[in-house]
């Protein structure tokens, strides 16, 4: 998970685990740390598997790559590792089959920013990118995030992160990438 | 109940659940999650405790010492300089022979400034007489945590719950919580024998003449000892009541027959154990993991390694000029086995080095060179080095 101080990630990786979790999965999410400070580029790590899992250490062949920023897609490496037929979901305008294109991976674009502004006020697009990533791959149902998200967010801001969660689900493909996530 | 926890939150609830009289703690860096959760369980009043936040290490250490010394149950948290910025005190403490509880959320010292997990801060007050028991999980941490309460209690002597900086106290998973009741049942009241009270005056920490500090050094290490049985003993109690234990003295797992040991501790081990899953071509290992690194387990290791022609340590700290502290222990312990293990000793992950699965491969290929130097950094690239310094 790539993104920038500020914008979320580690809760972002938090967020997943705790989806992955209530939807009876084992989970494990953590950030990659460095100086803490807005803007600087923070990558998070969330590994899920229906066993116990043991291992420690950074993803480096992840299956799925979230880049919150598409201004992170200008350091040619973000793909590195990215499993053969691994996918990338990308918060950005941008056509996400162009960018699929040059990164030579399957990628699904949708712009978590605006809808975050439209819901949140503010442009924090995690909420929307795990929503269309819980949609895409199909794993985990929606309700499994929804209560992840109760358990983090309540009042005002709970009910606007359900209705950014139902926008964002619907402006993927349900299940486009459930095949090569169920031998990831 | 089983919930997906961040590490740090999962030890303050699990504080929480052993009901401290009082908590101090420095909250700015290098302090973890784990008293800012603690200092919110407060405020929710989810916890009654009287909760102190000081303007230092040192008066963290300093205040959870006199409230120890008063009989209350105590507890703080710390990690890599504020460590080394407590040590002072933390001596006073184990020397005064008190009860209390301390994570340390084990991360590098400086300099060079690091922000990263290693053990070097732990080790560096390893000789202070404090009990001190490495997780390999949040799992681990949190049971131990609570059984630390427990130990703390029977010995009267202060225990130190080690576990690795961000790699635990950072990652999210799923943590089962024990019941508040359950605990409450399981966890004795608070007692301490040598409680300062106005009835019955005493003096703790006095100077000491020559003619009786050897013996109360002596006595020191008889109490560590003896510790050994008691930090077994309660992980027996807790597995039965709570069904899982935590780790006891140090656990082995693994192949029984191969020829090749790991012994590792902390969250390395969870590495290692994935290693040792996904490549099965590498060969058999066996895997031990020390849980209590003091009191040291000498007599449960030469049983452990039983059998083994090459043991291999991994140490997560460095003592420059003689190599790895532990792996230098574990030699000096097995030296005195009828046959002892080769034993190879590397250090892994120093400052935050991510330490891959596939480490499991390269210690075992590492393991069969005659040529293996018996200490190394093992994950040092020595050609980010100038060849003065390789």
């Amino acid at each position: 998970m790539h993104g920038r101080g500020g914008q979320g990630s580690v809760a972002a990786a938090y967020l997943l685990a705790a989806t992955a979790f209530e939807a009876g999965w084992q989970c494990q999410a953590f950030p990659s740390f460095g100086a803490e400070r807005r803007g600087a580029p923070v990558t998070a790590f969330v590994r899920v598997d229906q066993t116990q899992i043991h291992l420690r250490s950074q993803i480096r062949t992840p299956d799925v790559l979230i880049v919150q920023d598409d201004t992170l897609l200008q350091d040619e490496r973000i793909t590195a590792g990215l499993k053969s037929g691994g996918a990338m979901l990308v918060n950005t305008a941008r056509d996400g089959g162009e960018i699929g294109a040059h990164f030579g991976c399957r990628c699904v674009n949708i712009d978590a920013t605006e809808l975050a502004i439209t819901h949140l006020r503010r442009p924090i697009p995690n909420t929307g990118l795990l929503a269309a990533l819980v949609t895409l791959e199909g794993r985990f149902a929606l309700t499994a995030l929804e209560k992840a998200v109760s358990g983090r967010f309540n009042g005002t801001i709970l009910e606007q992160n359900l209705a950014l969660i139902a926008d964002a689900a619907a402006a993927v493909s349900a299940g486009a990438w459930a095949e090569e996530m169920s031998d990831a | 109940m089983r919930e997906a926890l961040e590490g740090s939150q999962a030890i303050a609830r699990a504080v929480a659940l052993c009901e401290p009289d009082v908590v101090a703690a420095y909250p700015i860096t290098p302090q973890t999650h784990i008293v800012e959760n603690l200092s919110e369980l407060v405020a929710q009043g989810d916890l009654h405790t009287e909760f102190v936040s000081v303007e230092s290490e040192f008066s963290a250490a300093s205040v959870v010492l006199g409230a120890a010394a008063t009989g209350a149950r105590a507890y703080t948290a710390t990690a890599s300089q504020g460590t080394l910025l407590m040590a002072e005190v933390l001596f006073n403490i184990a020397g005064m022979r008190l009860p209390l509880v301390m994570t340390v959320a084990n991360r590098a010292v400086s300099a060079p400034l690091s922000i990263w997990n290693d053990h070097a801060d732990s080790m560096a007050v390893r000789d202070s007489g404090w009990i001190q028991l490495h997780a390999t999980s949040n799992q681990e941490a949190v049971d131990t945590t609570i059984q630390a309460f427990r130990i703390t209690q029977e010995t009267e002597l202060p225990v130190m719950v080690c576990m690795d900086g961000f790699i635990l106290t950072h990652t999210m998973e799923p943590i089962d919580l024990p019941d508040r009741m359950a605990v409450r049942d399981w966890l004795p009241p608070m007692a301490f024998s040598r409680s300062l009270d106005p009835e019955r005056p005493l003096s703790l920490g006095m100077l000491v003449s020559p003619d009786y500090f050897p013996e109360i050094r002596h006595s020191h290490h008889a109490a560590m000892q003896q510790a050994l049985a008691v930090i077994e003993e309660v992980d027996t109690s807790f597995h039965s009541r709570f069904g899982r234990a935590a780790g006891g003295l140090l656990t082995v797992e693994g192949d029984p027959e191969a020829k090749v040991g790991i012994l590792a501790m902390g969250s390395t081990v969870g590495t290692l154990r994935a290693g040792m899953a996904h490549y099965v071509e590498a060969g058999p290992a066996r895997l031990i993991t020390l849980r209590s690194f003091r009191p040291f387990p000498a007599e449960a290791l030469r049983e452990a390694v039983e059998g083994l022609d090459c043991l291999i340590v991994i140490d997560r700290a460095i003592s420059p000029g003689l190599g790895g502290v532990l792996g230098t222990e574990v030699a000096a312990v097995l030296s005195q086995s009828a046959r002892p293990p080769h034993i190879l000793n590397h250090a892994l992950g120093l400052g935050g080095r991510d330490i891959p699965e596939t480490v499991y491969v390269d210690l075992l290929d590492a393991g069969r060179d005659p040529d293996a130097p018996r200490f190394s950094v093992f994950d040092a690239d020595m050609t980010k080095l100038a060849p003065e310094d390789r």
